[in-house]
């Protein structure tokens, strides 16, 4: 049950969207974003879709993985559908007794489902195609000039690292700890919201109790090979920016640019 | 029969690039007061396969029969065959949650819906067949224990739900050679004075070669031996061929046989090679 969420899972692959540098892969995505809230017709997302397909088609994922990576988020996406649908004002389409759909609310529903839509699968694209270690690489290097205001890079960085290693950890350690639990006869299924809760106490307190021994245990072994911090660190595979980065940053610059003009041109 | 399975097969992640087929056709027969050894290499579908014996895990095709019940009937209570079949996962220890040792055992017993009587001799049953004494530590929180002492409490807590099965996943993993030595006596004794069927897996031939009666070596998801101890330990090259080795004792007694010493190959414990090595001695001499 819990090995169906694939948000932040990477899909390993050798395509150009995988060797693209980290760092540009993440301002990339952010301009993405970014032209997403500027966005404020239905025309610029087809240049929104025909880049997300463009990165799918270039980096060979399966269609698949990207569909089951909403999966979990169908719930939210319908909330903000339903809730515009009833609640904008205007010009009245339906009426179902205290309920009015409008041409507006019609219009508002399907654009603000749409975009989170793309707003998660834009993002997970940059962690589909993008090792969690990169990542962070990433993060650290685009975060390094803001050290000299005191800003502990390296170690948000080696913080991020450590959690996404984790995730996977954890995930396996619920199952485990619920399916004991449930041979014991516990039921985490059924039952009213409040005696859900407090069935969920035999998960929590030793799946709290595990997490903060293995803090323990990682920070020790850390200490023991002699980890420092960031300061004088040096790296394996230092970052560099190539032909490809500049090109696709410049061309990216242009497109999103293009996208967010849209808002103050006609 | 208590547990029957029907050609169980089970694959993780089907339709992804992850896809993996943990148990391929397995059927399989378990008989009432059969103290069972499940032996594998790491990733042999061993722990897949017991978590199909109580429910946590649904085959992708096959039927299993517990008791008389089918799993795949809906009108099957799952809670009932978690109580006729009790799983002591690897690292039980890992699973206690309570303020007191007394409520852990209890959580079990307590989910039945029993009577406070009831899950009382429960507890106090459960931990004197585990050796924890009851009026000592009752009131004690789990987590102040060693973890020898805490394991014993968690397999405790499994024992209270008075199972008929009792399948035990590498329930010495991690532990000391001592701590081991009285875990698996208590294992022993638990079946000798409950008569619980026991299903032990264990990576540890000696442990299987001294307890258990019947052994089930399992390889890619396939049984590939079933039979007494004796006729599966007397297979040592299979077994070598799928990673596994047979008991030290077993294979010195091979090579002292190779030596051209005439005695028996198929011994299983130190005890039963002292005896058969006096024997030949004593043999030999006469001669």
């Amino acid at each position: 049950m819990l090995k169906d969420i694939t948000i932040g899972q990477y899909f390993p692959g050798t395509s150009l969207i995988h060797k693209l540098d980290p760092r540009i892969k993440i301002i990339i995505i952010a301009l993405f974003i970014a032209s997403l809230f500027f966005v404020t017709s239905f025309i610029p997302y087809i240049f929104i879709v025909a880049f997300i397909g463009f990165v799918i088609y270039v980096a060979r994922l399966p269609l698949k993985f990207i569909i089951k990576g909403l999966k979990p988020l169908v719930f939210i996406i319908l909330i903000t559908f339903i809730i515009n649908l009833f609640l904008t004002k205007g010009e009245v389409l339906v009426e179902l007794g205290p309920l009015t759909i409008t041409k507006e609310g019609l219009r508002q529903s399907v654009f603000m489902a749409l975009r989170l839509i793309f707003l998660i699968t834009g993002t997970s694209l940059l962690t589909l195609t993008t090792s969690p270690i990169a990542l962070t690489d990433g993060i650290e290097r685009l975060l390094s000039p803001f050290k000299r205001v005191g800003l502990p890079a390296h170690e948000l960085a080696m913080m991020m690292t450590i959690a996404l290693r984790f995730i996977p950890t954890l995930l396996e350690e619920t199952d485990k700890i619920m399916k004991a639990q449930m041979a014991r006869g516990a039921d985490f299924e059924s039952g009213n919201i409040l005696s859900r809760a407090k069935n969920l106490v035999p998960l929590l307190v030793p799946l709290f109790i595990n997490a903060f021994r293995r803090a323990d245990e990682l920070a020790t072994a850390m200490e023991a090979r002699c980890y420092r911090g960031g300061e004088g660190r040096t790296r394996l595979n230092e970052l560099k920016l190539k032909k490809i980065d500049y090109l696709s940053l410049a061309t990216m610059l242009v497109f999103f640019g293009a996208i967010i003009a849209t808002r103050y041109i006609g | 029969m208590i547990i029957q399975l029907k050609n169980i097969s089970y694959v993780y992640n089907p339709g992804t690039p992850f896809e993996k087929r943990a148990l391929d056709d397995i059927s399989l027969d378990i008989a009432e007061g059969d103290f069972i050894g499940l032996i594998g290499h790491t990733g042999s579908g061993k722990s897949t396969l017991v978590q199909h014996l109580n429910g946590l895990m649904k085959p992708t095709s096959g039927e299993i029969i517990i008791d008389g019940q089918s799993l795949s009937d809906k009108e099957t209570k799952m809670k009932k065959i978690r109580q006729k079949v009790g799983l002591v996962f690897q690292y039980p220890e890992h699973q206690l949650f309570e303020e007191t040792i007394y409520k852990d055992i209890a959580f079990g017993p307590k989910n039945l819906g029993l009577l406070e009587d009831e899950i009382d001799t429960r507890v106090k049953r459960a931990m004197e067949l585990v050796g924890l004494d009851f009026e000592e530590l009752k009131e004690r929180s789990p987590f102040e224990l060693s973890g020898g002492q805490k394991r014993r409490v968690a397999i405790a807590g499994v024992i209270a739900m008075k199972p008929k099965v009792l399948i035990l996943d590498e329930p010495t993993a991690g532990l000391d050679p001592k701590g081991r030595d009285d875990i698996l006596d208590e294992i022993r004794k638990l079946y000798e004075k409950e008569n619980i069927t026991t299903i032990l897996v264990s990576h540890s031939m000696e442990d299987i070669a001294r307890l258990v009666n019947r052994a089930i070596v399992m390889h890619r998801g396939k049984i590939a031996m079933d039979g007494t101890t004796r006729e599966v330990f007397s297979r040592s090259e299979e077994l070598e061929k799928m990673g596994l080795g047979i008991p030290q004792i077993t294979q010195f007694m091979k090579k002292f046989k190779e030596k051209g010493n005439i005695v028996r190959e198929d011994v299983l414990t130190i005890d039963e090679a002292k005896q058969e090595i006096l024997d030949y001695l004593r043999r030999k001499s006469n001669a």
